[in-house]
């Protein structure tokens, strides 16, 4: 079995004590969840909306839950996982603020990635008067999942603004860490955080 | 003619269980038998076995067809065979008949040792726990000490979640499909309704009409009609009848709606082959199923003695065990941390989609019985 390994699997797995209790929101076919499995003897759940996903998933003999995320967290106790990942779907999602919400009631921490409008080609195509289109944002502006971007900016803004300690913060560029203006020159980040 | 991944032409066996039987309600089943089949081969370990549970109105017959009858297809044969999402080339599957049954086992019909006559109404009240007690006396008698999973769906998911309970150590994974931790008061209403109908019919006899020749047909029927109802979604009956008529209106009480003569049909049909004392116990074990109330009110206190892998999967339009319903399940499930995978299956049928062959259904049963290595 191969399986596309993206650039924040490390990252994040490098963030997760070994055994942990984790809940992968919009696991898609499960291959980041299987990856914690392997590297970090993580037990828990993915959620899965997705038919193909949730099939892809159990065949990556994966716990998966069928559910609507934008529904919320409803089957799931207050502070019953170590970590709650929301990986690349927090742009896509129509109830942003209530599903960050919803991760920090669940779990103990959150870690949450998304591409960072902030970019500088990104910038630079609004800039050029056209909404952009890269590696991170690979869609047209008639054919985008997206609804709700954002920029690394923005997101810390968010998080002060909801009083939420951001533990770890990294800012990748094709797949390398960028430390010098990160919401410039980097297309992908992932953050830990949690309630103070 | 045997189609392709069938598992060809059948035959039922019979076990008889000398020792007696401690039923919930307290009363004492002196010995019983249970009709039983099986398809595939058990392998040397003994550990590539599979229950089958049935619901309401099914039997052990659950793949295949006897050599006498050619319209005989087992109830699940779509799910069972060389090559199915059960696939009997892997697994050893076990169909059983549940005792106060119509279909072989002990039942109302049987004769009731004590008086050399059928038992009729004296046939105990049996539970869902009583079933997987006795189908654990079968799995002894078959030398299967654990059960690579137990499934089913309706009723029969009832009793894998009961297996999982009461029996932890002898099954590998539990596929509940299409069932709900208890019955709601509506639930409860509509069995009610065609208990009513079987108990008011002239022709019932307290229960003991074998002896007089009759059948109690008439309220079978209808019990069957209201059953049938709660099978279909509003959607899918909408589709498939609408307000279409068979030949114009008569101003009588003739069946004028396509839907009035497709549920007399299926009344007529199961009214020929279903016992009315069976149908009453039945229903009853619906009624009763309820985990939780022995664990103070709590699925999943009840599900603490849970050690497996479940596989919980429901059906959007299914509005007698509604998703909402399998998700209490899977929340119990999740609040033990074991471990669950949960399907929502979009499909128009209602309740009856679990017998029928979705695609993503079939796939998903398939994916999750491929990753079991008996």
């Amino acid at each position: 079995m191969t399986r596309i390994l993206r650039p924040d699997f490390s990252t994040i797995a490098g963030w997760i004590a070994p055994g942990a209790r984790v809940l992968d929101l919009g696991c898609g076919d499960g291959s980041l969840f299987a990856f914690l499995r392997e590297s970090r003897r993580v037990t828990g759940y993915g959620i899965e909306i997705d038919d193909a996903g949730v099939l892809a998933s159990i065949g990556n003999g994966i716990n998966v839950i069928q559910s609507d995320l934008e529904s919320g967290l409803a089957g799931f106790d207050d502070q019953s996982f170590d970590s709650v990942i929301l990986s690349q779907t927090l742009q896509a999602m129509r109830h942003t603020e209530e599903i960050v919400l919803e991760m920090l009631r669940v779990g103990r921490e959150a870690i949450v990635t998304f591409p960072n409008f902030g970019h500088w080609s990104h910038r630079a195509q609004v800039m050029l008067g056209r909404m952009p289109v890269s590696v991170s944002l690979p869609y047209q502006w008639y054919d985008t999942p997206n609804v709700h971007l954002c920029t690394v900016a923005d997101f810390d803004a968010f998080c002060a603004a909801h009083g939420f300690a951001v533990l770890e913060r990294v800012v990748l560029h094709d797949a390398r860490r960028v430390s010098w203006l990160p919401n410039l020159l980097g297309s992908l980040a992932i953050y830990r955080f949690r309630r103070r | 003619m045997t189609s392709l991944g069938s598992v060809g032409i059948v035959q039922a066996q019979r076990a008889s269980f000398g020792e007696a039987l401690p039923l919930s309600s307290g009363a004492v089943l002196p010995g019983f038998e249970l009709v039983y089949e099986t398809y595939g081969t058990l392998d040397e370990r003994r550990s590539n076995a599979i229950l089958v549970c049935h619901a309401l109105n099914a039997s052990h017959h659950v793949a295949g067809t006897y050599a006498d009858r050619a319209d005989s297809e087992g109830w699940w044969d779509n799910m069972v065979g060389p090559g199915k999402p059960v696939d009997t080339d892997r697994f050893f599957v076990v169909g059983v008949n549940n005792i106060g049954s119509c279909f072989g086992s002990t039942g109302p019909a049987s004769i009731n040792p004590a008086t050399g006559k059928p038992w009729g109404s004296d046939f105990p009240i049996v539970t869902v726990e009583d079933w997987v007690d006795a189908q654990a006396r079968l799995a002894d008698r078959l030398g299967i000490e654990r059960f690579a999973a137990v499934m089913g769906g309706s009723l029969g998911g009832m009793q894998a979640l009961s297996w999982a309970i009461r029996y932890p150590q002898r099954i590998a994974s539990a596929l509940v499909i299409a069932a709900a931790p208890n019955l709601s008061a509506q639930n409860i209403a509509f069995n009610e309704v065609a208990r009513a109908a079987i108990l008011t019919d002239p022709d019932f006899h307290d229960g003991h009409y074998y002896a007089r020749g009759v059948k109690p047909v008439r309220g079978l029927r209808v019990a069957r009609m209201i059953g049938h109802i709660t099978y279909i979604s509003d959607e899918q009956m909408g589709e498939k009848f609408g307000r279409s008529l068979r030949e114009g209106l008569h101003y009588s009480f003739a069946p004028e709606f396509e839907i009035e003569s497709y549920l007399r049909y299926q009344g007529e049909k199961f009214s020929e082959y279903f016992d009315a004392n069976t149908y009453l116990r039945i229903t009853k074990a619906l009624d009763y199923f309820d985990p939780a109330a022995a664990a103070g009110g709590s699925l999943a206190k009840a599900l603490s003695a849970a050690t497996c892998p479940f596989l919980v999967v429901s059906f959007t339009t299914d509005w007698r065990f509604s998703p909402a319903r399998a998700r209490e399940i899977v929340k119990a499930l999740v609040d033990n941390a074991l471990d669950v995978s949960y399907a929502e299956i979009v499909a128009p049928h209602g309740h009856d989609a679990f017998l029928l062959d979705t695609p993503q259904y079939h796939a998903v049963v398939r994916k999750y019985l491929e990753l079991l290595s008996p």
